[in-house]
């Protein structure tokens, strides 16, 4: 019995770290499939969303709800004016311009964070709700974990409706497809695009406060977790949804098993299972069109 | 690619070189007299700053690796982040050649720095090199880290996260010992091996292979139409690259007798990237320029304000990336061309 109340425990563990990883990762997934775009800022979305939220909540006491719809819209709204003034500029560019660009991107954040708030860790207080243990029967659970996972559930079911009964998320998929063709069609993709980088960005803001009470919240987190967002979307697939959610399922148990039983050096097997993936499907798992 | 400004040089002129377009290209790889500057500001330095030998060392390496990914990057175009995972490959095996007292020679051990690194280079590069884009990107950082989790589970033979400290080098000909309190022989031994690369490497993109890795970088398709074998040129480059990476690894590991976790990281691999790019890459020039801005800043500014410093380098990472593509050199060539175009030659 004690067995399985490990193995429970282990999955539960995973799984919310892993849902916090898709719902940090999805935007960048869908924005390097729309338009290619090498970002490797997108941590530093997560890292300025999950800031709102802790400082909200921390200094202004605001509720959880409220401080996780402050975290969304303004770092959508962040994302947006940086998209118009600069991303833009950046899309016919080749990757080597766009690597340079986002690393600088990475590092104004992380000094400006660094300047304005300072370098310590930023530590989430739960709502007492959520702060306690949930009885699920064979085990007993951290109730912010289950709710990471049931929410996560949630929010993957709900971009994935998006995705494919809305006509917004049918002119993404055919963006994605076949971007000259989806032009011709009359898709305004410039528009798509803001929007979605917007959405993501904002989805970024969400995970990075969601994560912030056990992955840290400091101003090196995007630098510190950009190899783990990078293997989930190019695993999983550049814009697809399904495909990023489990990427970040099995990453997020597998990472949480290797370092609980192999704590000195035993994600190489992550890096190495990586490698053996996108060798054998260099569009990821459930990509359709090559990186 | 632009040839040098006066018409002169007629007397070297082979028959061929009547054309306009031919003329440019027998003179591109022509030495200048300015290309002596780099190895007389090296010498000078010594005998100007004795007190900072260390950080000239550090200088040199970083120049070393720097001019290896150039190869890779700006010649190739092999976009990677990994490549600190052969820098990392060379100062382990320094360090641990070292550290067990197994050999400790210093040039034969930059020789076999250079084989590891290359044999790595050249087994990843056989498999990766069959994709590019983001996978190839990923493929390489995905290796790196790899490499830096081998090192980490390997704690008994590799130090672990603290490394291997004090390694014993021996002396330079068995007779320049390396003081590890005073840098001087460390500095002109690390300056003799980067020249040495140097040369080689000028030699090397000045050749019909560095020509045709040019090609590749331009246009893969039309190189494949030629019939250029594509995927073994990439494949020769990339070893070649590595081997040199390692060697600057070496070189770091045996300047300051010290090596840890730190070579493999991704932060090593993010600055040589941003020093190659900073300076101007796919130019030779771009590594040394790159190197000396970059760490000068860093050494002068990072210790006063580290805050300030990352916020200025991303600024300057962005303001590059937006408006001069090709670093400083690219915005110097780019002035100079301005310049003539004002004045009727």
């Amino acid at each position: 019995m004690n067995a399985l109340a490990d193995i429970a425990g282990i999955l539960l563990g995973g799984l919310a770290a892993g849902t916090v990883l898709f719902v940090v990762s999805v935007g960048l997934s869908v924005t390097m499939g729309l338009m290619g775009f090498v970002n490797l800022a997108h941590g530093a979305f997560a890292m300025f969303g999950g800031y709102i939220i802790v400082l909200a909540m921390n200094r202004a006491q605001y509720g959880f709800p409220a401080a996780l719809a402050m975290g969304f819209f303004g770092t959508a709204a962040l994302s947006v004016v940086l998209e118009r003034l600069l991303y833009r500029r950046l899309y016919r560019a080749g990757e080597l311009d766009q690597v340079l660009f986002t690393i600088g991107l990475i590092f104004i954040f992380i000094a400006t964070i660094t300047i304005v708030i300072g370098s310590e860790t930023q530590n989430l207080q739960l709502p007492p709700a959520l702060s306690g243990q949930l009885d699920l029967g064979i085990v007993q659970y951290r109730t912010y974990s289950i709710f990471l996972i049931v929410l996560g559930f949630l929010i993957a079911l709900g971009i994935w409706l998006a995705f494919e009964r809305t006509r917004i998320g049918g002119q993404i998929r055919a963006t994605v497809d076949n971007r000259r063709m989806a032009e011709s069609l009359g898709i305004d993709v410039d528009r798509l695009f803001t929007i979605t980088f917007a959405f993501g960005s904002g989805m970024a803001g969400i995970g990075g406060g969601l994560g912030a009470e056990f992955l840290g919240l400091d101003p090196q987190y995007p630098l510190k977790y950009l190899v783990y967002f990078l293997i989930v979307v190019s695993v999983g697939g550049l814009g697809s949804v399904i495909g990023v959610y489990y990427a970040s399922l099995i990453l997020g148990v597998l990472d949480f098993v290797l370092t609980l039983y192999l704590p000195k050096g035993g994600t190489i097997f992550i890096y190495a299972l990586t490698i053996l993936i996108l060798l054998a499907r260099p569009q990821g798992l459930f990509g359709r069109k090559g990186l | 690619m632009s040839a040098a400004a006066s018409p002169t040089g007629a007397a070297s002129a082979v028959s061929a070189g009547q054309n306009p377009a031919a003329r440019a290209l027998i003179r591109r790889h022509r030495l200048r007299w300015w290309e002596a500057l780099p190895w007389i500001a090296g010498i000078a330095f010594y005998f100007a700053f004795p007190d900072y030998l260390g950080f000239g060392c550090d200088l040199l390496v970083t120049i070393l690796f720097a001019l290896s990914l150039d190869l890779a990057l700006g010649y190739a175009g092999i976009i990677t982040l990994g490549h600190a995972a052969f820098f990392g490959a060379g100062a382990y095996t320094v360090g641990m050649l070292a550290t067990y007292n197994i050999w400790t020679e210093p040039i034969s051990s930059l020789l076999l720095a250079a084989v590891a690194a290359g044999v790595i280079g050249l087994l990843s590069g056989l498999v990766l090199l069959r994709t590019t884009g983001l996978t190839l990107l990923m493929l390489t950082l995905s290796t790196m880290a790899l490499l830096y989790e081998a090192a980490n589970m390997g704690a008994a033979y590799t130090g672990g996260f603290d490394g291997l400290p004090s390694l014993p080098i021996g002396p330079v000909f068995g007779v320049f010992e390396f003081n590890p309190l005073y840098s001087n022989t460390q500095y002109l031994f690390a300056l003799a091996v980067l020249f040495v690369c140097f040369v080689f490497v000028r030699t090397l993109v000045y050749s019909p292979f560095g020509q045709s890795l040019t090609g590749i970088r331009e246009n893969v398709l039309r190189m494949h139409a030629i019939g250029s074998p594509v995927r073994r040129r990439l494949i020769v480059c990339y070893t070649i690259s590595a081997a040199l990476a390692g060697v600057a690894g070496a070189l770091s590991a045996q300047t300051t007798a010290f090596v840890n976790l730190a070579v493999l990281g991704l932060d090593r691999s993010a600055t040589v990237f941003i020093v190659l790019i900073l300076g101007g890459y796919g130019r030779l020039y771009g590594a040394f320029i790159g190197a000396v801005v970059y760490l000068a800043l860093e050494h002068f500014l990072a210790q006063i304000y580290p805050a300030a410093w990352q916020l200025g380098l991303g600024l300057l990472l962005v303001l590059i990336a937006l408006f001069a593509r090709n670093g400083i050199l690219g915005l110097g060539d780019a002035l100079a061309r301005r310049y003539r175009a004002r004045r009727p030659t």
